[in-house]
């Protein structure tokens, strides 16, 4: 794991005593609450329904347990007991008050964490695969290249009042498991004559108009990578969209100018960008690679795992995965317990998975884009006693990729910009399939929930989506079928007129009914949908 | 510090069309959707640019400043509009070394956020040495 060093410490440090500052000029009245807008939301804190909202950074989902347990502290003490897990690998707080802000970012920096550009127009928190270093189809750590751009884009003074927000995720496996190519750019470090570099996938993004990246650049240096994504970001501030706040992302600008035409100006401002040193010498990345060597993990460890407990195996079954080194695991921890909350979790939760990452994982968690947590390397001989952990504290449900493992946003309980409920109808879902047996049957199937178009649920993402809109007052769920944020990846499709709460649940039904009966061997509920179109299940669903 | 506040005074700044149509004045005015790039064969001759800021939630004219300052502008650079205290260590970054707000600021507030950041982690136009480079000489 990244460690600071004194620069570090010392860049947190300042920013914590410039937003102390900015609260109390604030709470002064000496600047007005828009000019505080944007200060407040690059330190993460969101004004909601009912209170602020604070979103403290994960960089690249990574945590120890020291981390961990700060994160369940400041539950614990400044907000009601429990946290909410989000898709962007970060955790968000509901029921902050401003004036403890600047408390909470000390406790936080003194666990090597922030808030700093969790939210605003600016370059986000860096995402990746939680599985990262413990995969075994990766084909290097992607996070030292995470770190890298974190620090290049932390306080970047150029790109500070963007035209919109800019999401970054960067992954190193063929298999996607950071919806890499739903960002604003999503890099894939590839392999090329023996090196490493980074492709470079511009202008995805979900939203109000959903865009699957193009590729820009199929290999970046990586003695290029930061001049590259300086190139790219500067083309977007100069010329991105500033008339229309939902025409501001980077995917319409890329969309406008067609992918060649951005390429060509990109390309041309590369060529000036790399003249100006901006880029750290291979020493640096040594320095942040070596942080995250890989744990010492004992490859004659006993392979087998004593599956006499029919409820453990079923567990291992769903939510175990393979490690890369024989003998070891990497455990997925669901927070999306039947009925539960999507990616809430109480401070004894996320006490109890510190200690088991202290104990079990190396002192490693990640936090998952699905809202779930993973312990990334646990040793086989050691997972019983993991699980029995998990299952005394509610953390053991076994439906990792299962209709019940749904991703929800926060919705209109708690987000001003929501349209609709999101929360209920995921536990009405969850509540329907409870049956594990049903949802085994179904096999993989992803299930995302956003309350309004804005899609912080990903919901054009899922294999199934549901979009929660305003219908002349009353709450209105549009259901789409056919998405996907892996490396298959692809946009949903609307199913036709929408439904009332418990009326998405039943089309739901109708939609898995028909493909038990349509599905071929093998086939995922994706793969059929692909495979026989949306006609027969606008049948289904609409008779 | 608060040398770097303007109170204007001097030969006022002409439009960047009015600039490239009869260019012997020494200042001119760019705005947010003017491309500084423009500028880059007369730079010599220009004494004040001035990039305007009319709400300061538009960061096109951080860019400006940086193109300005990569191509070797070395006269004055000052933000000029809606500027806010909260924004000029970012628009020193980017070059700017003058500043000349709609509302004045208050100068401890200009002090203490041009004097705040001990380093910075990326190179940009004030030549600061990034932190990369302090870490590795």
């Amino acid at each position: 794991m990244y460690k600071y060093d004194e620069y570090d410490h010392a860049m947190v440090a300042a920013r914590v005593a410039e937003f102390s500052d900015q609260v109390k000029r604030r709470l002064a009245g000496e600047i007005t609450e828009d000019q505080f807008k944007p200060l407040r939301l690059m330190n993460g804190l969101y004004l909601q329904l009912h209170a602020y909202m604070l979103r403290v950074a994960v960089p690249y989902g990574t945590l120890d347990s020291r981390q961990m347990r700060m994160l369940a502290h400041i539950a614990r003490k400044y907000d009601r007991d429990y946290g909410h897990f989000t898709t962007r690998q970060n955790i968000q707080y509901n029921w902050i008050k401003l004036e403890d802000a600047p408390a909470i970012l000390e406790d936080l920096a003194s666990v090597e964490m922030h808030a700093i550009q969790t939210s605003g127009n600016c370059i986000r928190n860096i995402s990746s695969d939680q599985w990262a270093g413990a995969a075994a189809d990766e084909i290097t750590d992607p996070r030292p290249w995470a770190e890298l751009l974190r620090q290049w884009s932390s306080f970047h003074p150029e790109f500070s009042y963007l035209p919109r927000k800019f999401k970054i995720a960067v992954i190193a496996a063929n298999e996607d498991r950071a919806a890499m190519r739903l960002h604003d750019i999503g890099i894939q470090i590839v392999e090329k004559d023996g090196e490493h570099g980074a492709a470079f996938y511009v202008g995805g993004g979900m939203g109000r108009t959903p865009m699957i990246a193009p590729l820009i650049k199929d290999f970046v240096p990586l003695g290029d990578m930061l001049s590259y994504a300086e190139a790219c970001l500067r083309v977007y501030n100069r010329y991105g969209r500033r008339d229309n706040i939902y025409k501001a992302r980077i995917k319409i600008l890329i969309h406008e100018l067609g992918a060649d035409e951005y390429r060509r100006q990109v390309e041309e401002e590369f060529a000036h960008v790399k003249s100006l040193g901006i880029d750290p010498p291979k020493a640096e990345f040594d320095r942040i690679a070596e942080q995250f060597a890989p744990p010492a993990l004992d490859a004659s460890a006993p392979d087998a795992i004593d599956r006499s407990d029919p409820d453990f195996a079923v567990w291992v079954d769903q939510n175990v995965a393979a490690h890369k080194v024989p003998g070891h695991a990497i455990v997925n921890i669901s927070l999306k317990p039947i009925g539960g909350i999507p990616g809430d979790a109480s401070s004894a939760q996320i006490d109890l998975m510190a200690d088991l990452a202290e104990k079990y994982s190396h002192d490693e968690l990640r936090v998952t884009h699905a809202q779930n947590i993973v312990l990334p390397h646990v040793r086989k001989a050691d997972l019983y006693a993991v699980w029995q952990a998990l299952d005394g504290a509610g953390l053991a449900t076994p439906n990792l990729d299962l209709i019940s493992d749904i991703i929800a946003c926060p919705g209109l309980d708690y987000c001003s910009l929501a349209n609709a409920r999101s929360i209920p109808v995921a536990q009405k879902i969850a509540t329907r399939f409870s049956d594990l047996g049903r949802q085994k049957e179904l096999g993989e199937l992803k299930l995302k929930i956003s309350g309004c178009i804005n899609a912080c649920g990903h919901h054009h993402a899922g294999h199934i989506g549901i979009l929660g809109v305003d219908r002349k007052g009353t709450e209105n769920y549009q259901l789409l079928l056919g998405g996907s944020g892996a490396e298959d990846v692809s946009l949903g499709t609307i199913t036709g007129p929408g439904f009332d709460e418990d009326g998405v649940v039943d089309a739901i039904e109708r939609v898995t009914d028909k493909y038990l009966a349509e599905r071929s061997e093998g086939e995922r509920f994706v793969d059929t949908f692909r495979r026989v179109g949306m006609a027969p299940f606008k049948e289904a669903i609409y008779g | 510090m608060v040398e770097y506040l303007q109170t204007g005074g001097e030969e006022p700044a002409v439009t960047l069309d009015a600039f490239l149509e009869q260019s012997n004045a020494t200042a001119v005015r760019l705005e947010p959707d003017e491309d500084a790039r423009a500028l880059i064969p007369f730079l010599d001759r220009l004494a004040l640019i001035e990039v305007a800021f009319p709400k300061f939630r538009d960061g096109r004219g951080y860019s400006s400043a940086r193109i300005l300052r990569e191509a070797g502008y070395t006269g004055e650079l000052r933000a000029q509009g809606d500027v806010l205290v909260d924004q000029i260590a970012y628009m020193k970054r980017c070059g700017f070394d003058s500043f000349a707000p709609e509302k004045p600021l208050n100068p401890d507030d200009v002090e203490a956020a041009l004097t705040r950041w001990p380093a910075h982690y990326q190179g940009a136009a004030d030549g600061a040495v990034p932190i990369w480079k302090l870490r590795h000489g």
